[in-house]
């Protein structure tokens, strides 16, 4: 789960890592007040949880009051990449002197976090990797022993620091590191963090993404996530909230099936005929005919869809269950779309038995029920 | 024969009382795996399908010998039972649970792998030895037992290309999941490893996804070794858009890292035969070892 800057900011700052001066505005007209109790100039900054949000306009500055509003009002007015502005974080801005990265993340081929920092900050990590991959310091962590003192001097001092700044600098690095364990975050980064005019260090954004499986142990962020704050459509917000798996595509071929793994090779298949699938929809493992009902509702729930592929193969999941589902769902939703299932597996002669007298066809080869759904769909 | 689990592999089942543990605790019963005891705190002195039930791993193993442990305990705990049977020095763990803290699963596998231990998953369908041992929850009728070893990122898509393996005459030496997490205990290169010096194992079925770089790694090893048996692979989500996790964790494309294309690439430059489709696999192992 994304968080906010402003959410994560407040996070740095009760772990004392400096952070400019600022406030939330959720309406533009809240702008002056908040803005007089800081100090000129301002950088106006989207709340959206979008990478590259500086480069599509998301950023701006004023060195007035008057002007901060006006900006603010500009940015209330946008959508940057698709994603309407809720809200805006208006901060002191700092006189830069230089822009560093650090962060902390999972290495995955190591099945280890990893803490990485650069001289050169600003720029998405990926890209200051690719341009100068020499300023790209990464340090893998032993979960046993944790990040210590010395690793964040060692990390502050390979990116050129000394004295007493590489020890305030190497307190933020571990500091930020407490935050990502406190947090379970799987990313947790400062870029940049700047060295200001005065020499002092400023997380002058943050990013943090907490581990969603995680997420039982940060009850205040679950409920945000559910409570629909966040960035989600609605489909995928029903789709959480009854634990399906559901990803939006372009097609007109509505796709639900159980296993991730065996839906994405539904997708493949299914443009393997030339056609083009609507979405994915993973119910999982053992679902039950509600959960398959559900599934049915939130696919159909988009108009694009033309045709409907149900691919179940019963290992946990039982076939009856699903069929009951799949009859639970039409006399509830009204399907009136054509739909092409596939049911192999656990109970699959108690499943096929009661969608077929219920009129409705059962395949038993993936390929066929492909190649029959595509033909339907054009 | 096969890898890692056969007809000496005794069991204790910790979550045997949950509503999975218990159900497939059954089901493996009936395969025939040799389930010695059952673990659930709070649950000793009682007993699930005629198997003792103990409130500790250590309890168990005071009455018992298991060289294996398969869990169902729910995410928050799961991390607390793999060091317990790591501690109580069982050295093949196969968690069955998905969706374990990423900090709780990297802390484990350290441990793990500090003490040689194997850890199938988390997220995974298990591991299947046919006509052996059945340690997981995967069907049991789609296999039997023959010359080919699986070794997959995914549970339904692995009994699709298992089950058409089987219909197709071409049984199985063994068949794991590595498990969905980001973090797991074991990747393909480990796999490969193993099936190499298994003599039942005569060619490898590699079942991959997008995500992560498991894929490329393993063409890379498979070149270096020059990989003495023949593998066949699949990748799903060819036509997975970027940015959009497919279900698993790890089954995300971020920018050009991760795209089945890549896997495939990487694959075929490395003599390995790559399906198109999932029923296709079949077709191309039964070419590559003449039957």
């Amino acid at each position: 789960m994304k968080l906010f800057e402003y959410e994560a900011k407040a996070i740095l700052t009760k772990y004392g890592i400096p952070t400019p001066k600022g406030g939330l505005v959720t309406k533009a007209s809240q702008t002056r007040e908040i803005a007089t109790k800081l100090r000129s100039p301002f950088a106006i900054k989207a709340q959206v949880l979008v990478a590259g949000r500086g480069k599509a306009g998301g950023i701006l500055f004023a060195d007035s009051v008057p002007d901060a509003e006006k900006a603010a009002r500009k940015l209330f007015n946008m959508r940057i990449k698709g994603m309407l502005v809720r809200n805006v974080w208006i901060e002191e801005k700092i006189r830069i002197k230089k822009e560093l990265y650090f962060g902390v993340t999972i290495d995955r081929v190591n099945q280890s976090h990893v803490a990485i920092a650069s001289a050169v900050g600003g720029l998405e990590i990926e890209e200051i990797a690719a341009e100068a991959p020499e300023k790209v310091i990464k340090l893998l962590i032993n979960p046993q022993h944790g990040f210590h003192s010395f690793h964040a001097r060692q990390l502050a001092r390979k990116i050129g620091y000394s004295g007493s700044q590489l020890s305030v600098l190497g307190k933020i690095f571990e500091r930020l590191y407490s935050v990502g364990m406190d947090y379970d975050a799987e990313l947790i980064e400062m870029n940049p963090i700047v060295e200001a005019c005065d020499g002092k260090f400023v997380a002058a954004d943050a990013r943090m993404i907490i581990d969603d499986n995680a997420l039982f142990r940060h009850q205040q962020y679950q409920k945000r996530l559910l409570e629909g704050e966040s960035e989600l459509t609605q489909q995928e917000l029903s789709a959480i909230r009854n634990n399906l798996a559901y990803v939006k595509l372009d097609g007109n071929i509505g796709v639900i099936g159980n296993g991730a793994g065996l839906v994405m090779a539904t997708l493949d298949t299914i443009q393997y005929y030339d056609g083009r699938p609507a979405n994915f929809l993973d119910v999982g493992g053992g679902a039950t005919s509600k959960k398959m009902a559900v599934a049915l509702k939130i696919v159909l729930s988009d108009p694009n869809v033309k045709a409907l592929f149900i691919n179940i193969l019963g290992g946990i999941t039982r076939c009856d269950e699903v069929a009951l589902g799949i009859l639970e769902a039409k006399d509830k939703v009204g399907v009136v779309k054509p739909m092409v299932i596939r049911l192999v597996g656990t109970n699959e002669e108690e499943g096929k038995r009661i969608l077929t007298e219920a009129g409705i066809h059962v395949l038993e080869s993936m390929e066929e029920a492909a190649r029959k759904v595509v033909e339907i769909s054009k | 024969m096969g890898i890692l689990v056969d007809k000496n592999t005794h069991v204790i089942v910790q979550g045997i009382t949950g509503t999975q543990g218990s159900f497939h605790t059954k089901l493996m019963l009936e395969y025939g795996t040799k389930i010695v005891a059952g673990v659930t705190p709070g649950k000793g002195g009682t007993q699930i399908h005629s198997i003792p039930v103990y409130d500790t791993v250590e309890a168990a193993l005071e009455k018992h010998a298991a060289n294996a442990s398969i869990i169902f305990v729910p995410a928050p705990f799961a991390a607390d039972a793999t060091l317990e049977a790591l501690e109580s020095r069982i050295r093949i763990i196969v968690t069955i649970t998905e969706h374990i803290p990423i900090r709780d699963a990297v802390y484990v596998m350290k441990f793990a792998e500090q003490v040689n231990a194997t850890v199938i998953g988390p997220n995974t369908p298990g591991i299947v030895t046919p006509g052996e041992c059945k340690l997981g929850i995967m069907p049991a009728h789609i296999f039997k037992p023959g010359s080919v070893g699986i070794v997959s990122r995914s549970g339904t898509l692995t009994y699709e290309i298992a089950a058409s393996l089987t219909r197709s005459g071409l049984g199985q030496s063994t068949c794991l999941g590595l498990g969905g997490d980001p973090i797991t205990g074991l990747d393909f290169v480990e796999i490969l490893r193993m099936f190499e010096k298994d003599h039942q194992t005569k060619a490898v079925v590699l079942i991959g996804e997008i995500g992560g770089n498991l894929e490329e790694l393993t063409a890379k090893y498979i070149i270096e070794q020059s990989y003495p048996k023949p593998v066949v692979a699949f990748i799903a989500g060819r036509f997975a858009p970027p940015g959009k996790r497919m279900g698993h964790a790890g089954a995300i494309i971020m920018g050009k890292a991760g795209t089945a294309e890549s896997k495939i690439e990487a694959l075929r430059s490395a003599g390995v035969r790559v399906a198109e489709k999932p029923c296709d696999v079949a077709r191309l192992v039964a070419r590559l070892l003449n039957v």
